[in-house]
């Protein structure tokens, strides 16, 4: 635990210097905005019964969720991998994916300020979607946000893995990032999509990583035990996978120029 | 002379870069996959905005699929040729290795745009041109030569301003050594170029019409397309391309200016 809050002092102290690239990055999260803009300008919301303050809402906490969620660990990891960097990691007494995750956590806190600062021009610009979510559903959505980011950073960890064996695999993090992109609630909230979608996407981890939480965050109904049971049952499938898949990974690894 | 020595190098460069994506096999397979699943991904969110409703900003779903195919294959084109090139100016300023491209005598602009190329990207221009193909059998499209033509030269304008908004955005890094970041946020813009201009409010259409042209790269091509052609609207995207042409050439004349290489 120490040892994880040194990491995160140092990995926050390293991700203030780029305050720039992550205020750009916050920015590059605006998709849902244009989202929203295409369902209420064309009245596309009465169909699915959420009013437009609602739907502004849920594309708001969508963003936030997407901001407090994202993954790039397998970037990362291929470059250590491919460089060689990962050896000297690998020898120190501690899970490489500590620093990474670390890392992860320390580049939500900086870009934390930024996000508000979006969500505050937000408001400026739809002064009637402004809303104080109850104590214990922001709790709850702040959970389950947390929640998402531990599935996808597992996930992405297991096609990290998989650099031991191709070199490359952020494109099969690419191919996996298509269906997140579309199912995820990102685009378009799943009670839209068609019945033979809804039909088995409730089973799949992708509803629980930007859905969930953000109909949490937003007021919108949600069945919430049921959410939280798949996202603990995913994370629990996900564990003892990575964890299989990194000590078979290790043996393989061969420290480039050996 | 001069024309041949730049084919000449340019044949290299296709010679080396593909040689090197070679080496990643199943890269290129996996890369087929995902640009295969990209499109149907956006069909099917365009299929959730019509389930209720005939028609968004005036577009059908058959007239809407048209921008989706000229998307698909504009974005085929920034996958295989802007991208990974254009990436590289921000490794060549951070490690001062543009030093070496300045050195070469050959234009510089021509040999940081050129210089690689990532074939995976292809095939997201096939399947663009297969869509449209598609489109032009849904929506009873006459083709004629003229129509043809006019086609060609609205998707090349498109191309001109797509590759100066790219090189634009990247030439910035001589000054900010760091952005990176800057063409995801591009990136990120360009993606509601999938949809018609006339679906946003109007704020946003002002916008995307005179900061970040997007509404001139897809919608102006598939009104072509479906042979709304306003002969005002082509013109002035031929003018703006040439505009952003000229300008992003001048700024990176400009920008070099600027470049104080590594270590001095």
């Amino acid at each position: 635990m120490h040892k994880l809050f040194t990491l995160l002092k140092v990995q926050y102290s390293n991700m203030l210097e780029y305050r720039v690239e992550i205020a750009l990055w916050a920015i590059s999260g605006i998709i849902p905005f244009f989202m929203l803009n295409i369902w209420t300008n064309n009245n596309l919301n009465e169909s699915i019964n959420i009013n437009n303050t609602m739907l502004s809402r849920y594309f708001l906490s969508a963003f936030f969720v997407r901001q407090f969620s994202v993954v790039w660990v397998v970037f990362s990891f291929e470059e250590d991998v491919l460089l060689g960097k990962l050896s000297p990691y690998i020898i120190q007494p501690l899970n490489p994916f500590f620093r990474y995750f670390t890392q992860h956590i320390a580049e939500q806190i900086t870009r934390f300020p930024f996000a508000i600062i979006i969500a505050f021009i937000f408001f400026l610009l739809n002064p009637e979607s402004i809303w104080i979510p109850n104590l214990i559903f922001l709790f709850l959505s702040i959970i389950s946000t947390f929640l998402s980011f531990l599935i996808q950073f597992l996930i992405q960890s297991i096609i990290a893995c998989l650099c031991f064996w191709t070199e490359k695999a952020s494109s099969i993090e690419r191919l996996l990032f298509i269906p997140t992109l579309f199912l995820s609630g990102l685009l378009a909230p799943v009670v839209s999509f068609p019945q033979y979608v809804k039909s088995w996407i409730y089973l799949t981890p992708f509803p629980y990583l930007i859905d969930f939480p953000a109909n949490l965050l937003s007021g919108n109904k949600t069945n919430i035990s049921g959410g939280f049971i798949m996202q603990i049952l995913w994370i629990l499938l996900l564990l003892p996978l990575f964890i299989k898949i990194w000590s078979e990974g290790t043996k393989k690894y061969t420290a480039m120029g050996s | 002379m001069i024309k041949n020595k730049y084919l000449v190098v340019y044949r290299k460069f296709l010679h080396t870069s593909f040689a090197s994506e070679l080496e990643y096999k199943t890269n290129i397979i996996i890369d087929t996959i995902t640009s295969i699943l990209s499109l149907v991904g956006s069909i099917f969110l365009l299929s959730i905005f019509f389930q209720n409703t005939g028609s968004i900003g005036g577009w059908k779903f058959e007239q809407a699929l048209i921008i989706q195919g000229i998307y698909t294959i504009l974005n085929g084109i920034t996958n295989t040729w802007f991208n990974p090139n254009l990436r590289e100016i921000v490794t060549h300023v951070r490690e001062g290795t543009l030093d070496f491209v300045l050195l070469k005598p050959i234009d510089s602009q021509f040999f940081i745009s050129l210089n690689k190329i990532n074939p995976s990207g292809f095939l997201e221009i096939i399947l663009g041109v297969g869509l449209l193909f598609y489109c032009i059998k849904i929506n009873q499209i006459n083709v004629s030569l003229s129509f043809f033509i006019l086609c060609l030269i609205t998707i090349f304008c498109s191309i001109c301003i797509l590759y100066s908004l790219w090189f634009f955005i990247s030439s910035t890094t001589i000054w900010f050594v760091k952005t990176w970041n800057a063409t995801e946020v591009l990136r990120s813009f360009l993606y509601i170029g999938r949809f018609p201009i006339t679906s946003f409010s109007f704020s946003l259409r002002i916008f995307f019409s005179i900061f970040i042209p997007i509404a001139f790269i897809t919608t102006i091509p598939s009104e072509v397309f479906l042979g709304l052609n306003q002969l005002w609207k082509i013109i002035l995207q031929i003018v703006i391309s040439c505009v952003f042409l000229f300008t992003s050439r001048r700024f990176w004349l400009f920008a070099l200016k600027f470049y104080s290489s590594a270590s001095s």
